[in-house]
C-alpha cells in the first residue's frame, strides 16, 4: 500500500529537461536545476529505544485473534515477536503486562491538530484556505504548528500516527500529511517517512454554503459536481502534457517543457495513483456520485470521511474497496448529518468494507478507543457480531490502510514498526487509559512517569496548564 | 400547528410569574401513568439516597416509587421485571442542554436556542420554544436520560434569559415542566467580553448595571410607569425578569471559565446577595476552595481538556477536585444531539478521580438540589417520581445497554427515528 511519493514521481517527470530550462521573468517558475526529490522531506528519526519485552498481557494485534498471557518483543524500533512463548534477549527491559492490554498505536485518519492548534483563535486558524473552491495547491503540512499541545493530549490517548487534513470549505481543500505523533521542532521532523500525501475533497453543504454566500460557484450540489469534473479535465490535460513531453525525451527542446502548476500537480498526482483521495461526504447519494466521478476520470477514493449515511451504501463501499472514516455517534448538526445512526460503523464493517473511527476533533482523538467501544456496543445491540478483534482495527489497521501506511504500522506483526500501547485494562472500557505509548520502540509517554508528560513551548512559564490529565 | 391547537389552556407561564415556578406543574399528567404496578426485582439498586442494595426490588405505582429495598413484597397483579444481574438507578439529568430547542443545528428554522433581539434578553424564556416532539428527545431518553435542563444560549446580549427543567416523557411542554425558571443565564469572561465591547471588565459592569436597575425598578414600579424615574438600561420586560434574581428567588447562572472570572463572579454575587450557580468553570479546580466557601454549586462538562486562553488550566480532573473540595457538582453536556453521552462524561470523571457514587450523584440528585426538585426527583426513595432506568450493567460503562426507561412511572418506548432508519437499512434492497 505504501506508494512512491507523488513529489518524487513528478520530480522524475521534470528532471529530464531541467538542466537546460530557463525561467522567464514573471512566468511560472520552471525548475532550473533538478528539484529536490521530495520537497519538505521527512527528517524524522526514531528516538532512542532499548529492547523491550511486554509480558503476560492480553494482546489485540489487529491482525489475528486475541492472545491471552502473551508477550510482545520490541527491538530496534520494530516488532520482533508476538505470542505466548517469546524469549527476550538478555538486555531486554521486561515490562509486566499482567492485567493489562496491549494494542497497536492508535491512528486517526482525519485530524486537524496543528492546523487548528491550541490555544486557538484566528492567529493560528490555518486549516481552511477558503479563498477558492479549488485550492489543491495548498499543503496542510505548511500550516501545521508542531508546538500544538493537542499532539501531547492525543499521545496520552494512545495515538501514534495521524493524517492532518485541510478543512472542508472547498471542493478541493489541498494536500493532507501523515505525521508521527512525536515531539519535534519542525513539521518535517514529524512527517511519516514514505507516507503518501492525501487530497482532501468535500461534498455537500460546506462548499456550496461557503461559495454560494459569496454569490459564486458552487452554490448548489450540481455546482459542486461541475466543479470537480472541470478540475479533473484540467488535471488530465496537464498530466498528458507532461507525459507527452517526457515521451519525446523530456528536454530535447526545453521551450516545450510545460510550466509547473502546483494545483494541477496535486490533481495529476491523484490520477497517477500517488496521492490518496480523502473525500468528506455525508450523504449516501453523494457518495455514489463521487464514485462515478472517480470512475469517469480514473482515480480511486481511499476513504469517505464523516459518511453518516455510509450504512445506506455500504455495499458500494465494499464493492469499490473504499474505507469509511466515521464517527461513533455524531449526528444532526446539519441536515446532511440528520440520518446518522450509532450502528453505522458496525453495518459498514459487516458489509465487508473498511470501517474506521476517525475523530475530526481534538477531544475525540484522545478517546478513539471509547468511540470505537460505543460503536461496537451499538452494533451488538442490533445483532451485529462485533468482536474486539474487529473493533480494534477500526482505530489501527483500517486507518493505516486508508492513509497508506499499513505495510509498516497499524498491527502488531513481526517486522512492523513498534508502535504499541499498553492499556491499564480493557481498551474499550471507559475507565481504561493508555499507560505506556511506544513509537518505533521508544517509550514516549508513561502515565505513571510525569517526566514524560511533555508540555508544548506555549505552556512553559504559564502558572497553570498543559496537563495531559 | 397540530400541537398549538391542542395546547391545554390554563397552564401558560406568565412572564411575571417566575417566582411561582416551583409550584408549576409538578402534578403528574394522569394519562402518562400506567395503572398497573410495576416491580423491578433482583436488581442491583443505586438508590442514591443510601448505600447500594446488591439485590433488591423497586415497586412503581401511580407514577411514584412505592417501595424499594432488599425485602420488598411484589404487589398482587404487578408487572414483574426480573432484573437479575442488572443495575437500577434514577433516570439521569442533563443539567445544561438545548434539547427541544434545536432539531438540526445548521437549519435556522429549527434552531431556537438564542435571540439576537436586543430588546429581549433577560425576559427570554425557553418554554414557549421547546418542541416536545423533537426527534432528539426519544433518541436521548432511550439512553437513560430522563430529564434535562433546557437553557437558552446567548445571542447578542450577555444575559440569555431563563431556562426550564423538563422530563423527556411527554408530548406537551406544560406537562413536562418541573422547574421554571431554573435560573437566569448569563455569560462573563471571554464570552461576556465579546458582548460588552471587548473587555471582561465592561461585561461585569453591564451585568451589575442590569442588576442595579432591576433592584431600583422593583421598588419604583409606579414611578417608572409614570415616567418619573431615571432611565434603565434593560427594557421593561427584562427588568421584570430580573427582579426575582435580585430578590434572591431565581438563581443567576453564569458561564465562566478562567479562575479570575470565577472569582469576579463570586464577588458580584456576594455584592448583590444573589443565588449563584457557576456554569462551565473549566479552571474551577484552581479556585475550588473559594467556590466551596461561597456555597456555590457548579454545572460542568467533565471531559473538556482542550486548552484555550481562558481555560489554560483545563483538566480532566476538574470534576473530581471540585467534588473533593466539597462543591456540589452537577454534570451537563451543554449540547442537544450529544446529550445522550452524559454517561460517558460521567465515566470519564470517574476515570480521572471522581468516586463512582459521586459521579452518579452528579447526574441525578446534585442537579435536583440545584434546581429545587430534590423532593420529587434524583433518588429512588418512596414517594419520589418514578424516573427509573434498568441498565445491563454499570451505567457509565461503554458496553452497557439500557433495558427499560421509566419516566414518572410510565415505560418509554424504544422507538426512535434512528431505530426506524436502522430497521429500514438493516438489509439493503437489491435495487440501487
Amino acid at each position: 500500500m505504501m506508494r512512491s511519493s507523488p513529489a518524487l514521481l513528478f520530480a522524475g517527470l521534470l528532471a529530464a529537461g531541467c538542466a537546460t530550462s530557463t525561467a522567464e521573468p514573471g512566468a511560472q517558475p520552471a525548475p532550473e536545476a533538478e528539484p529536490a526529490a521530495e520537497p519538505f522531506a521527512s527528517t524524522y528519526t526514531p528516538l532512542p529505544s532499548r529492547p523491550t519485552l511486554i509480558r503476560n498481557a492480553t494482546v489485540l494485534t489487529a491482525a489475528g485473534p486475541r492472545l491471552e498471557n502473551a508477550s510482545v518483543l520490541l527491538v530496534e524500533g520494530k516488532i520482533v515477536a508476538v505470542g505466548q512463548s517469546v524469549t527476550a534477549p538478555a538486555d531486554a527491559l521486561v515490562v509486566d503486562g499482567a492485567g493489562k492490554w496491549v494494542t497497536p498505536g492508535l491512528i486517526d485518519s482525519h485530524s486537524h491538530l496543528g492546523v487548528y492548534p491550541t490555544p486557538g483563535g484566528s492567529a493560528v486558524s490555518d486549516g481552511n484556505e477558503a479563498t477558492s473552491p479549488n485550492t489543491a495547491q495548498v499543503w496542510a503540512e505548511h500550516s501545521v504548528w508542531p508546538q500544538d499541545h493537542q499532539f501531547e493530549l492525543a499521545r496520552a490517548g494512545g495515538v501514534t500516527a495521524m493524517q492532518i487534513l485541510p478543512g472542508s470549505a472547498n471542493l478541493f481543500g489541498g494536500r493532507g500529511v501523515t505525521l508521527k505523533n512525536v515531539p519535534a521542532r519542525t513539521v518535517q521532523g514529524m512527517k511519516f517517512p514514505g507516507a503518501p500525501h492525501g487530497l482532501k475533497m468535500a461534498c455537500g453543504e460546506n462548499p456550496k454554503r461557503v461559495y454560494g454566500r459569496r454569490n459564486s460557484s458552487p452554490s448548489t450540489r450540481m455546482g459542486n459536481v461541475a466543479g470537480y469534473r472541470a478540475a479533473w479535465i484540467g488535471a488530465a490535460k496537464y498530466r498528458d502534457k507532461w507525459k507527452r513531453w517526457r515521451a519525446k525525451g523530456g528536454g530535447a527542446d526545453s521551450t516545450e517543457m510545460p510550466d509547473r502548476d502546483l494545483k494541477l500537480e496535486t490533481l495529476a498526482g491523484v490520477l497517477e495513483g500517488d496521492i490518496l483521495v480523502h473525500n468528506h461526504c455525508y450523504r449516501a447519494d453523494e457518495m455514489a456520485v463521487m464514485i462515478d466521478i472517480a470512475k469517469e476520470f480514473g482515480y480511486r477514493i481511499a476513504s469517505f470521511h464523516h459518511g453518516v449515511e455510509a450504512y445506506k451504501v455500504r455495499d458500494l463501499l465494499a464493492a469499490e474497496g473504499i474505507c469509511g472514516s466515521l464517527w461513533a455517534d455524531w449526528w444532526g448538526f446539519k441536515l446532511e448529518a440528520y440520518d446518522g445512526i450509532k450502528e453505522n460503523l458496525a453495518l459498514v464493517d459487516e458489509a465487508g468494507a473498511c470501517a474506521i473511527v476517525h475523530s475530526d476533533s481534538p477531544s475525540g482523538i484522545q478517546r478513539l478507543n471509547q468511540e470505537a467501544a460505543k460503536a461496537m456496543t451499538a452494533g451488538r445491540a442490533a445483532g451485529i457480531d462485533v468482536i474486539y478483534e474487529k473493533a480494534i482495527r477500526w482505530i489501527t489497521l483500517n486507518p493505516a490502510k486508508a492513509i497508506g501506511i499499513d505495510d509498516v504500522t497499524g498491527s502488531l506483526e513481526p517486522g512492523k514498526n513498534a508502535d504499541v500501547v499498553i492499556w491499564t485494562g480493557d481498551p474499550f472500557s471507559v475507565y481504561s487509559k493508555a499507560e505506556k505509548v511506544y513509537l518505533d520502540g521508544a517509550l514516549l509517554y508513561d502515565l505513571n512517569d510525569p517526566s514524560t508528560h511533555r508540555k508544548s513551548d506555549f505552556f512553559l512559564g504559564q502558572p497553570v496548564g498543559g496537563m495531559t490529565q | 400547528m397540530r400541537q398549538a391547537t391542542k395546547q391545554r389552556a390554563g397552564r401558560a407561564v406568565s412572564l411575571s410569574t417566575a417566582t411561582c415556578a416551583a409550584l408549576l406543574l409538578t402534578t403528574a399528567h394522569p394519562s402518562l401513568l400506567d395503572a398497573q404496578a410495576i416491580a423491578i426485582t433482583n436488581a442491583r439498586i443505586h438508590p442514591i439516597a443510601g448505600p447500594v442494595i446488591p439485590q433488591g426490588t423497586v415497586v412503581i405505582e401511580d407514577g411514584r416509587i412505592a417501595a424499594v429495598g432488599p425485602n420488598v413484597a411484589v404487589p398482587d397483579g404487578a408487572r414483574v421485571i426480573d432484573a437479575s444481574g442488572k443495575v437500577v438507578t434514577p433516570g439521569f439529568l442533563d443539567n445544561a442542554s438545548t434539547l427541544g430547542l434545536v432539531e438540526i443545528g445548521a437549519v435556522p428554522g429549527t434552531n431556537d436556542m438564542s435571540t439576537s433581539d436586543d430588546a429581549i434578553t433577560a425576559a427570554f424564556t425557553v418554554v414557549d420554544a421547546i418542541n416536545p416532539l423533537s426527534t432528539l428527545i426519544p433518541v436521548t431518553r432511550v439512553e437513560g436520560i430522563t430529564r434535562a435542563v433546557v437553557q437558552p444560549r446567548n445571542g447578542s446580549s450577555l444575559i440569555a434569559g431563563t431556562g426550564a427543567l423538563i422530563d423527556l416523557g411527554g408530548d406537551r411542554v406544560t406537562a413536562m415542566l418541573h422547574a421554571n425558571p431554573t435560573a437566569m443565564y448569563a455569560v462573563l469572561g471571554e464570552s461576556g467580553a465579546g458582548r460588552a465591547g471587548g473587555s471582561r471588565g465592561a461585561a461585569v459592569l453591564r451585568l451589575r448595571e442590569a442588576l442595579e436597575d432591576a433592584r431600583d425598578y422593583a421598588s419604583n414600579r409606579t414611578a417608572y410607569a409614570e415616567s418619573r424615574r431615571r432611565d434603565y438600561a434593560p427594557s421593561r420586560l427584562d427588568l421584570e425578569a430580573l427582579v426575582p434574581v435580585v430578590e434572591g428567588e431565581v438563581p443567576l447562572a453564569v458561564g465562566v471559565h478562567r479562575a479570575s472570572d470565577i472569582l469576579a463572579t463570586l464577588r458580584l454575587a456576594q455584592d448583590f446577595g444573589l443565588r449563584l450557580i457557576l456554569m462551565g468553570v473549566a479552571e474551577g479546580w484552581t479556585v475550588a476552595d473559594d467556590i466551596a466557601g461561597a456555597g456555590v454549586p457548579v454545572v460542568l462538562a467533565p471531559m473538556q481538556n482542550i486548552p484555550r486562553f481562558e481555560r489554560l488550566a483545563n483538566s480532566h480532573e476538574n470534576a473530581a477536585r471540585l467534588d473533593q473540595a466539597g462543591v456540589n457538582v452537577a454534570f451537563a453536556t451543554f449540547d442537544a444531539h450529544n446529550s445522550r453521552n452524559l454517561k460517558q462524561l460521567a465515566g470519564n470523571a470517574v476515570a480521572y478521580g471522581m468516586p463512582h457514587d459521586a459521579a452518579l450523584r452528579a447526574v441525578t440528585v446534585n442537579g435536583a438540589r440545584i434546581w429545587g426538585i430534590d423532593d420529587r426527583y434524583g433518588t429512588i426513595e418512596v414517594g419520589r417520581d418514578a424516573d427509573v432506568v434498568v441498565w445491563s450493567g454499570d451505567p457509565f460503562e461503554l458496553s452497557t445497554t439500557v433495558e427499560n426507561v421509566f419516566i414518572r412511572g410510565r415505560e418509554m418506548s424504544k422507538e426512535t427515528r434512528q431505530r426506524e432508519l436502522l430497521e429500514r437499512y438493516r438489509s439493503l434492497p437489491t435495487r440501487p
